[in-house]
């Protein structure tokens, strides 16, 4: 079943079109992929999804982003329920510069829950969901910038699932990571899928086919092919797609 | 050879910044040390005591009043500049104009300003309200600075967390760009104080010289550096005058010190 359908999606940076009319569905309770080289509009569709592009100036768009039946771009739609809906993990860890506890108390605050004990609740059953409790869990205190990379990054993903989205966006979460810390997360979000709908945008072909169910290859702010992972990497249909995957650009 | 030559200017330009400062402070302190007696710190002024207390008094009245009118118009200001302005708009570079503009401004040309504005035209007279306005407008620009380089410091990737966690702009501001840009806008309104503590030119024209203690907004009085130098011009107390000057030194000192503190112990707390 289709959790969120794009339909006819352009996108303009000023007099630059960033994106031709893309359609694509992304399944509920799977993951998706979106690879493709750099600058091709992988990372600007994941930003459509949860109208971050509304943040850039001059960033246009036409088209019609449905999520169950209604369209995010419409008028009445409330940008901030939205985000709540839609959750997102960036590429560069970005803890805010206070403890692990109100990191992660941030959006549930944010969304008006003020009691304590159901705040507690939500943290420690965030943690627990980015599997990364068991090493926090004694200095909930401490600032969530003194601890590494991966764990920082497993801090937002907590982060984003502490306001109980639907979707989960992940814009290349692992590339400033290393090998064991993506290990992990990777991990991770293979167990996420069962109570959420994720996308994940990578530059990493082998992580797309470790972790994907469906994956959509972009070229120059198109859609060139979009099926199950396995097809995709095993018998592309594409002669470009074939090309990107077997290293002969990108 | 060049290197050695090189090396010595070096030396010698910092002795000279050094030494020059340490002059200043010790010949005020040597001169001024044996002249502060109790009696400089009466409550009231008399022609025979020459009391600093009253102006000392007036100095922190004109300092507090000053931040509590000008640091939330510079603060957001500040944050209007950086957060809400669009890019390439006009009243933002006009905005930007008219702050360094008036941060190049010679504080007398503030003072004669204060003096036909405030102290004429809204007929304030001589009065800590006309003073405080003037310092006021001359702060300004200080405390808009400080703010908008501390909130371009505020990585951008911080706002968009808050951002995608589904946060209004009012609380992404105020929860997560405010405490870490904070340190930086403290110590801009830090050093607004100390240039208001430091301040004669602009406030001799619009709080006039009264030796009391301002009783309202509406009378006129003296802050400490105008004390002094009314005192060290009528030529009757130049060694009052030196006392006076290391109470003002004093009073520099432990504000620096106090800004120094506080923005350290707040960087240490945002990125610990």
């Amino acid at each position: 079943m289709s959790k969120v359908t794009i339909k006819e999606l352009n996108l303009f940076y000023g007099k630059f079109q960033a994106l031709h009319n893309i359609n694509l569905p992304i399944l509920k309770n799977e993951i998706t992929a979106f690879i493709g080289p750099s600058g091709c509009g992988k990372s600007t569709l994941i930003k459509s999804l949860n109208r971050m592009n509304d943040l850039v100036e001059g960033c246009t768009i036409s088209g019609e982003v449905k999520m169950d039946d209604e369209n995010i771009y419409a008028k009445e739609c409330n940008i901030n329920l939205l985000r709540k809906r839609v959750g997102m993990v960036f590429q560069q860890p970005n803890p805010f510069p206070m403890s692990i506890y109100d990191n992660i108390a941030y959006g549930p605050r944010t969304h008006g829950i003020k009691n304590k004990q159901i705040v507690d609740e939500l943290v420690e059953k965030s943690l627990r969901k980015a599997a990364i409790w068991e090493e926090v869990k004694d200095d909930l205190k401490k600032n969530a910038l003194s601890l590494s990379g991966g764990q920082q990054q497993r801090i937002c993903i907590a982060r984003a699932l502490a306001v109980d989205p639907e979707v989960l966006l992940m814009d290349e979460p692992t590339s400033a990571l290393d090998p064991i810390s993506t290990a992990k997360i990777e991990e991770l979000v293979i167990g996420l899928k069962k109570d959420y709908t994720l996308v994940i945008v990578t530059h990493n072909m082998q992580q797309a086919s470790r972790i994907s169910d469906k994956t959509a290859f972009f070229l120059n702010g198109k859609i060139i092919e979009y099926d199950e992972t396995r097809k995709i990497f095993t018998n592309p249909k594409k002669q470009e797609t074939e090309d990107y995957i077997s290293g002969r650009f990108g | 050879m060049s290197r050695n030559y090189i090396k010595g200017l070096v030396y010698f330009s910092a002795l000279i910044t050094f030494g020059s400062l340490f002059f200043i402070i010790s010949f005020i302190l040597i001169k001024g040390l044996p002249h502060l007696t109790p009696a400089l710190f009466s409550f009231h002024y008399t022609t025979t005591n020459v009391s600093l207390l009253p102006a000392l008094l007036t100095t922190f009245m004109v300092v507090g009043l000053t931040l509590i009118i000008a640091t939330p118009i510079g603060v957001f200001t500040g944050f209007y500049l950086i957060e809400y302005a669009e890019k390439n708009n006009k009243g933002v570079e006009l905005i930007r104009i008219a702050t360094d503009t008036l941060a190049a401004i010679p504080s007398i040309v503030y003072g004669l300003f204060g003096m036909l504005f405030f102290v004429t035209f809204l007929r304030f007279q001589y009065s800590l309200l006309a003073g405080v306005l003037t310092a006021v407008i001359m702060v300004l620009p200080l405390i808009i600075r400080a703010t908008e380089e501390s909130l371009l410091s505020v990585k951008d990737s911080l706002r968009q967390a808050s951002f995608s966690l589904g946060a209004g702009k009012l609380r992404t501001i105020f929860k997560i760009v405010l405490p870490v840009a904070m340190p930086g806008i403290l110590s801009g309104v830090i050093l607004a104080s100390g240039r208001v503590v430091g301040e004669t030119a602009a406030l001799m024209y619009t709080m006039g010289t009264s030796t009391n203690l301002p009783d309202s907004l509406f009378s006129s009085g003296r802050t400490l550096a105008l004390h002094m130098y009314v005192l060290s011009s009528e030529g009757q107390h130049v060694n009052e005058s030196y006392a006076t000057g290391v109470v003002l030194i004093l009073t520099v000192l432990i504000i620096n010190a106090l800004s120094t503190y506080l923005s350290s112990r707040l960087t240490k707390e945002t990125t610990k």
